[in-house]
């Protein structure tokens, strides 16, 4: 039961940012590119919820839109981890133990003993601070994880009868990959994806606190952070706020995808302590 | 033993290889002309043809790779553009910062995580062990960035016991660990409570193994079995969190650096991007990428010194 409750505690929190980062794409109580000078730096009022910051911007509207940055840029690059990773994962595990096999793994390894976040700043450095350049730096190393668990879980299901029969009936490897190992491990990618999502939080939050990620006007977590920070002694809260938002966002799907994880496969739970 | 050592040896050299071919790749070859990149729209033709010379743009691509790495294997990391000195003396000053600061922050959550992982598993399912997964979890959602921001906000603005930022330098030893310290803890905290979660679940673990009843039998205390036979043997998946916590360490650290406003590695990287000077953005990040590997194979080795059996 305590599963469950992580599931819900964690889905719910995501689902109020996902909630707010849509609605950010219709309606924001105020926009985030008009300044208002006259309104700069106020505290919470009915006009503006969370107040205002230096330049007379609604906190409110900034942390929605920059919800929906933060949340592009890590569903973005899951898209290209899982994009490319998962058949590749597929490709190395219908052919175990062959050449093709060992050169995609080693190639994943590779990428793993890389420092990420040094190499996402060396890509950003050099073709300009963007948020496709973000999202490309994180997707990148979301590549290996992806085929990992997808080359992991495909293993096991290969040496199954079912699989043997299908390959009896003359089904070539690319359609057994496709229609009987794919649906078989989702769930495991399904997990994988949620825990690249909050990781490509953080990632997509600490690029853009350097200011390598999303570029001004367009709001993000990460550089209200650094703009706030000259200020932390007269307005601590916007140093807090902005903060608060990536940790709860990155907790309530840390928790949703342990729970996902021990929903999705009852074995683990008797293993997990 | 020796077969294990040369593999791993083998397969670092090839990672470091790969490593400078997709840095040099990423510098020098795809951007165009480095040397128009570093100088920008105003540059003159015949400043950017006095840089090109300068920096041998004038050879062929796999000349200035073998060049750039020749040099670096016998510590000459080139002359940056923007200080005029040598990157290798830039490296110097900027470590004295950055290796003190990981290292401190590394064994500050060593000694946290130990006495908090034993007692978390020594106590299952009471008040210690929640407050240990609750604290893990907290760990791996914070922004390091941001914790440092709030340590910040706590400790110089509000209490003021510390200065909020900068490095007073190694003249006193003192006054260089007190600037580092609060850097040390933000970057340890989460990392500590990471730590202690792993720990705890691999010594659970243990204590199931029938050696540890044996221990037990044998006349051992609860608190001897726990510190003698089921520590030891719960050191593979803590070695492992921890030589990934190194990486983690190290881009945090960069990241810190900017919060503390401290003079290290992190500062010139990006001092380096916003001034367009490649040099110390390649070095520095060839740096990084080489003691991330190298931690990397040291953490193998140690794989191998704690369990015969993977030497094999």
């Amino acid at each position: 039961m305590k599963t469950q409750r992580s599931l819900f505690i964690g889905g719910a929190i995501s689902l109020v940012f996902l909630m707010l980062a849509a609605l950010s794409l219709f309606w924001v109580p105020h926009e985030v590119t008009s300044l208002s000078i006259a309104a700069r730096l106020q505290g919470p009022s009915t006009t503006y919820l969370l107040g205002t910051d230096q330049f007379g911007r609604d906190i409110l509207s900034l942390l929605m839109v920059g919800a929906q940055t933060s949340i592009a840029v890590a569903v973005a690059a899951i898209g290209i981890g899982a994009g490319i990773g998962v058949p590749l994962g597929l490709l190395a595990a219908a052919h175990h133990g062959r050449i093709g096999d060992e050169v995609i793994m080693r190639g994943n390894d590779l990428i793993f003993a890389f420092p990420a976040l040094v190499i996402a700043i060396l890509i950003t450095a050099t073709y300009g601070p963007s948020a496709f350049n973000a999202i490309l730096a994180i997707g990148i190393f979301n590549i290996p994880v992806f085929a990992r668990v997808t080359r992991a879980g495909a293993l096991p299901i290969w040496t199954l009868d079912y699989i043997m029969a299908a390959k009896v009936a003359g089904k070539s490897k690319f359609r057994i990959s496709l229609e009987h190992i794919l649906p078989n491990i989702l769930n495991l990618i399904i997990v994988q994806a949620t825990i690249q999502f909050s990781l490509g939080i953080l990632a997509e939050a600490a690029l853009s606190y350097v200011g390598l990620g999303a570029q001004p006007p367009t709001p993000s977590w990460g550089r209200m952070l650094a703009e706030a920070q000259t200020m932390i002694y007269s307005h601590p809260m916007l140093a807090v706020l902005p903060g608060a938002c990536i940790m709860a966002l990155v907790l309530g799907l840390n928790l949703a995808g342990d729970g996902l994880r021990d929903h999705l496969d009852p074995r683990l739970r008797q293993v997990v302590k | 033993m020796l077969t294990y050592f040369l593999n791993r040896a083998l397969a670092m050299i090839l990672s470091l290889a790969v490593a400078s071919v997709v840095i040099f790749c990423l510098i020098e070859v795809v951007p165009g002309d480095p040397a128009s990149f570093m100088l920008g729209l105003n540059a003159t033709d015949a400043a950017v043809a006095n840089l090109r010379a300068e920096l041998g743009l004038n050879q062929s691509g796999l000349a200035r790779y073998l060049a750039w790495v020749g040099g670096m294997v016998q510590g000459d990391f080139g002359i940056s553009y923007t200080y005029r000195v040598p990157v290798s003396e830039l490296i110097q000053d900027r470590l004295a910062v950055s290796l003190p600061l990981a290292i401190y922050a590394l064994l500050l959550s060593t000694a946290l995580a130990i006495p908090i992982g034993v007692l978390a598993a020594a106590k299952r399912g009471a008040w210690p062990d929640l407050g240990v997964m609750a604290a893990a979890q907290l760990g791996i959602a914070i922004p390091n960035f941001w914790f440092a921001m709030l340590l910040v906000l706590l400790f110089a603005v509000k209490l003021q016991w510390v200065s909020a930022g900068g490095f007073a330098g190694w003249d006193s030893f003192g006054a260089g660990v007190a600037s580092l310290t609060l850097p040390a803890i933000a970057l340890a905290l989460p990392q500590a409570a990471i730590l202690a979660r792993v720990l705890r679940s691999a010594l659970l673990e243990t204590l199931e193994q029938d050696y540890i009843r044996t221990a037990r039998a044998k006349g051992l205390t609860r608190r001897q079995t726990l510190w003698r036979h089921a520590l030891r043997n719960a050191g593979i998946p803590v070695m492992t969190i921890l030589g990934l916590q190194f990486s983690f360490l190290l881009a945090g650290a960069i990241i810190i650096e900017n919060v503390f406003f401290l003079p290290g590695l992190g500062r010139l990287i990006f001092q380096g991007i916003t001034q367009r000077d490649l040099i110390v953005v390649e070095s520095v990040t060839m740096l990084l990428v080489f003691a991330v590997i190298l931690v990397t194979f040291l953490v193998d080795l140690a794989y191998a010194a704690l369990d015969p059996r993977l030497r094999r």
